[in-house]
């Protein structure tokens, strides 16, 4: 019960933090809009116009993505440099416990780009809002959070270890849109992408959603979300227990 | 060595240097040489899928618009950057010209713009296998030298802003997407709304883009300089208004004391 409470104040706290902050509101919302603009002219224009939903959708979960890496990434380095990070650790609760709300808050936090490409596209490019199984995309839509929070978790517990993670965050937000086809379609991909694909909770997330809004069979890649967070959870467990157990043998906790 | 020049050369290498204190090649490879590429990827793969372009008119698109990363963030951590290092007040009293001071910290990032851009789409054009004509390499290389400049330009009023705004990065990225939207560099200036293509001639890039895929299609640099020529004044019309916004911005922060509070 206690860790339940910890974890949700903790994500109310962190969500109502970030949403404070500029930068995060022009990559969960500003920065969504400008690229699903782009994508709404780009397929109007074309030879063949896809699915203006499929293309507001695929925006919204690059918003998630960049929020996800961006805030979760530099998750640890931030308690770093506000002097926090010694207080997050020596607390009774696991270190994990204290920062899984952080990194998932950071994932919330892209909801605000779902919400704002279908409002944009609707408003300004004539994008219908109509879901073909609406109950599957309710479900759908906290598990893709979910699974990209917890893929934060594994962010920010390896990111620590490279002393720019800023500069590693920039460039991991274009391939990573890329390779989980969320404006493209994988088919269009070399087939090596797959596998990096099939990796990364963002491909499941985004096919839930299209599969729920557009029409198909959104239960396995539900499913896949859920299935990948475990793991992630998993690799993120492991991944902070070494970086603590590194940081109070070398004392380098406060060391940026 | 007259002291304007010396300040123009000597104050502007010696600040850019400043710049690399933090930006380190851990930082810009990843940053400026290979994010580059994952954007004109990203937008081929798009293009591809809407069957709108060719690889080759999203390779010369955002090779050249990436030129506003190091343009835009530059410029406006010449103001920003000192600010923080608590030299801002030391620069702005001092008797030095103030052309020769703003416009000489421009020069490198106009460079490095440049070079950015060049790297990107020379990167581009292996990945994708898009072929240029050996003839139209040079012309080309002026061309993105050009754009580089009148992005700083732009820069330059958003080095002015920087004067008013504490979190200028937000409003570089903000600007950074617009120049991704209007400048033709994804989607052709003929299929953009009337009011968004008409805009986009007092923009950077878009004239430099426009000469670039025309030169890259054949054309000769004399067939493009109606194109280049814009290209220049625009720069110089933004360089101008940015210079001016300095000027007024300082002398604002000097008469309110507000020159370390923004």
């Amino acid at each position: 019960m206690r860790i339940a409470r910890l974890l949700y104040m903790g994500w109310a706290f962190h969500l109502k933090s970030l949403t404070l902050s500029g930068f995060f509101i022009i990559v969960s919302v500003i920065s969504p809009v400008i690229f699903a603009s782009i994508a709404y002219l780009m397929f109007r224009a074309g030879a063949r116009p896809g699915s203006l939903l499929f293309v507001a959708i695929g925006a919204g979960m690059m918003g998630i993505w960049s929020a996800t890496l961006f805030g979760s990434g530099g998750a640890i380095q931030w308690q770093r440099w506000q002097g926090t990070l010694e207080y997050c650790i020596a607390v009774p609760p696991a270190f994990i416990w204290v920062i899984l709300p952080l990194t998932i808050a950071t994932a919330t936090i892209g909801l605000y780009s779902l919400t704002s490409t279908l409002v944009w596209g609707w408003l300004f490019f004539d994008v219908p809002f109509q879901l073909a199984h609406p109950a599957w995309f309710v479900v759908a839509l906290p598990a893709a959070v979910l699974a990209l929070g917890l893929l934060g978790l594994v962010l920010a517990s390896t990111f620590v270890l490279y002393r720019h993670a800023n500069a590693l965050s920039n460039l991991l937000e274009y391939p990573v849109w890329l390779v989980t086809g969320l404006l493209t379609g994988l088919a269009l991909l070399p087939g090596w992408t797959r596998p990096i694909s099939w990796a990364l909770a963002p491909t499941w997330g985004v096919k839930a959603l299209r599969e729920s809004a557009l029409g198909g069979d959104p239960a396995f890649p539900v499913a896949m979300s859920i299935a990948l967070g475990i793991v992630y959870l998993v690799i993120g467990h492991y991944c902070l227990r070494y970086f603590e157990k590194l940081a109070r043998e070398r004392a380098t906790l406060a060391i940026a | 060595m007259t002291v304007a020049a010396r300040i123009f050369f000597v104050g502007g290498v010696t600040s850019f240097r400043a710049l690399f204190y933090w930006l380190t090649p851990w930082i810009y490879v990843p940053s400026l040489l290979v994010g580059p590429i994952f954007q004109i990827l990203l937008f081929a793969y798009i293009g591809r899928s809407a069957h709108l372009r060719s690889d080759e008119f999203y390779v010369i698109g955002n090779a050249i618009q990436y030129a506003a990363i190091p343009c835009l963030f530059a410029m406006s951590q010449m103001i920003g950057g000192e600010r923080y290092q608590g030299t801002l007040s030391a620069i702005l009293v001092s008797p030095a010209g103030r052309i020769p001071l703003f416009f000489g910290r421009s020069m490198p990032v106009v460079i490095n713009g440049a070079f950015v851009a060049a790297v990107a789409l020379a990167l581009g054009c292996l990945i994708l296998d898009v072929r240029l004509p050996l003839s139209s390499i040079a012309p080309i290389a002026l061309v993105v030298l050009i754009a580089a400049f009148s992005c700083t330009g732009l820069g330059l009023i958003n080095a002015a802003i920087s004067l008013r705004l504490r979190e200028n990065a937000v409003l570089t990225n903000v600007i950074f997407g617009f120049l991704l939207i209007f400048t033709g560099a994804n989607v052709p200036l003929d299929s953009l709304p009337g009011w968004m293509s008409t805009s986009a001639q007092g923009m950077p890039f878009t004239h430099a883009i426009v000469a670039a895929r025309r030169l890259a299609d054949g054309a000769s640099l004399s067939d493009v300089g109606g194109l280049v020529g814009a290209e220049v004044l625009v720069g110089l019309a933004y360089g101008l208004c940015g210079y001016a916004l300095l000027r007024w911005f300082e002398a604002q922060g000097r008469r309110y004391a507000t020159l370390e509070r923004a």
